[in-house]
């Protein structure tokens, strides 16, 4: 078998340090030096998730700061509006929405989250698509905003069932936020900007916290038993399980948000006949796919063996067919379901749920059943 | 007679019968293991083939053979507990067991003390 080589010349999280000192197993990803599991391993530290809380640093991702140039933040919204098929105009002060930037074409140019900060935007951009989305909004706000890039910022997730009980030790108010708030709290006598937000499909924050005193943070939040380090391995399963995308898998410049399932993220008054509907790149082609069908679907999928069905493993209507009919974008074994699942495109005749299809594993065929999405059930404290 | 590879699998060697395992070194860079594909019995191997698949819960690695020859067991009990590689790779989690084609296939593999000193 082969061991691949540690990966060189990498940045590096302000937890470097820590992960280290903990035994960390790191990994390269996105430009990043990233721990991949630490000495419990993926299996467990999934299940620790799901049964307690995970600590995860997730710095490598993109943290944009928006402020208007001049005037009101609406103006802002409403420019920011031509980039996501979202409500951004209704977003609410302390709130945070989940949005999309799309192309001309309406394809996925990243994922991302949008806060709203009383007098400016905060977004959480995927750490692989933070060149690319910066150019993207210089290129189109520019006129209308400041960009900052908060690189003096870290950000750590705390995920799981225990996340509130442990937070509220370090600072009582946050028990207030519900899913998707997003506010400024002292932590271990940090400022932070917390939000009730995650990608395990638990409860959970996420914050963010000057880079400096990221380690400061994370060991006072390590020193609660319910707390354990989670790396990128057991992130990767529990988002799987939970149904949510990976850019760069399951959504990318060529699928678009209807075809990737996410039409939810597309409210009301974007959509025909609502009051600000349309007027967002790749419109013609998303308010199209919302009314006729797209051409594909993303679904969930069950492999009935035991065999893991992973990312690129193309999908047959039937054992003697030799037309593919789909592709899996996302598979692995989920801890916590105890079997393989996994997530691709199908054609539309196919993503109804208990449809039987196939999957080519190393040239040999596994048996694999189309079901609605989550895994496992999301706890988000809405 | 215990031999290692520089693939990091080990063969115990009992007259021209080897049994083949990944050696405590690739379990543990490979994580947790969940899944397991064993050559099917009676399958001649060559040298250098991929003669199992193992998958931990991120990506699955291939598993060469160490030498020629013809598998006549293979452990079952890997099937519905792939995790005995993780914990007992040198015993429990043996992979199959082959008869040797080639004895010459053993030469210039590592004995213990070459492969401990090699991965540290």
């Amino acid at each position: 078998m082969t061991v691949v080589p540690e990966a060189k010349t990498l940045r590096r999280t302000p937890l470097h340090a820590l992960h280290c000192e903990r035994g960390a197993r790191m990994t390269a990803f996105a430009g990043y030096e990233m721990p991949i599991q630490y000495p419990l391993g993926v299996l467990k530290e999934h299940l620790h998730t799901r049964e307690a809380a995970g600590l995860f640093d997730v710095s490598h991702m993109g943290q944009i700061t928006l402020r208007p140039a001049a005037g009101e933040l609406s103006a802002l919204a409403s420019a920011l509006e031509r980039l996501v098929p979202v409500d951004v105009l209704g977003l609410a002060p302390g709130r945070e929405r989940y949005a999309l930037f799309t192309n001309a074409q309406g394809g996925i140019i990243d994922d991302l989250i949008i806060g709203h900060r009383n007098d400016h935007f905060l977004l959480i951009v995927n750490a692989s698509r933070t060149e690319v989305d910066w150019k993207h909004l210089r290129t189109n706000l520019a006129q209308v905003c400041r960009l900052e890039n908060n690189a003096d910022r870290a950000l750590l997730a705390v995920q799981g069932p225990a996340a509130q009980s442990v937070l509220t030790r370090l600072a009582a108010p946050v028990a207030g936020l519900r899913f998707m708030d997003v506010g400024e709290f002292e932590l271990a006598r940090i400022p932070c900007v917390v939000s009730r937000s995650g990608y395990t499909g638990e409860d959970g924050f996420e914050i963010s916290v000057p880079a400096e005193r990221a380690e400061k943070l994370a060991r006072a939040l390590l020193q609660h038993p319910e707390i354990a380090l989670v790396g990128l391995g057991a992130r990767d399963s529990l988002r799987t399980e939970a149904g949510l995308c990976l850019y760069g898998a399951d959504i990318d410049e060529a699928s678009t948000p209807v075809e990737a399932g996410l039409e939810w993220a597309i409210q009301k008054v974007r959509r025909p006949g609502g009051g600000r509907a349309g007027n967002f790149l790749g419109a013609d082609r998303i308010l199209d796919e919302l009314d006729c069908g797209p051409r594909r679907r993303r679904v969930g999928l069950r492999p009935q063996g035991r065999v893991p069905v992973r990312n690129g493993a193309l999908l047959f209507a039937s054992h003697s067919d030799r037309d593919p009919i789909g592709v899996v974008t996302s598979g692995l074994y989920g801890p916590t379901v105890g079997a393989p699942v996994a997530m691709g495109y199908v054609a539309p005749a196919h993503a109804l749920p208990g449809s039987q299809l196939v999957a080519e594993v190393r040239s040999q065929r596994v048996l694999v059943e189309v079901t609605t999405l989550p895994f496992v059930a999301h706890r988000y404290r809405r | 007679m215990l031999r290692f590879t520089d693939e990091h699998e080990w063969l115990r060697i009992e007259g021209d019968l080897a049994t083949v395992g990944i050696t405590p070194y690739a379990q543990e860079q490979l994580g947790d293991i969940v899944f397991v594909e064993l050559p099917a019995r009676g399958r001649r191997l060559e040298k250098g083939v991929t003669a199992a698949v193992v998958e931990s819960v991120k990506a699955a690695s291939d598993v060469y053979s160490p030498v020629s020859g013809e598998v006549i067991e293979i452990n079952e009990t890997l099937v519905g507990e792939p995790g005995l590689i993780n914990s007992d790779a040198m015993d429990k989690g043996w992979f199959f067991k082959i008869r040797l084609a080639n004895p010459s296939d053993l030469d210039g593999m590592m004995d213990e003390a070459a492969y401990k000193a090699k991965v540290g």
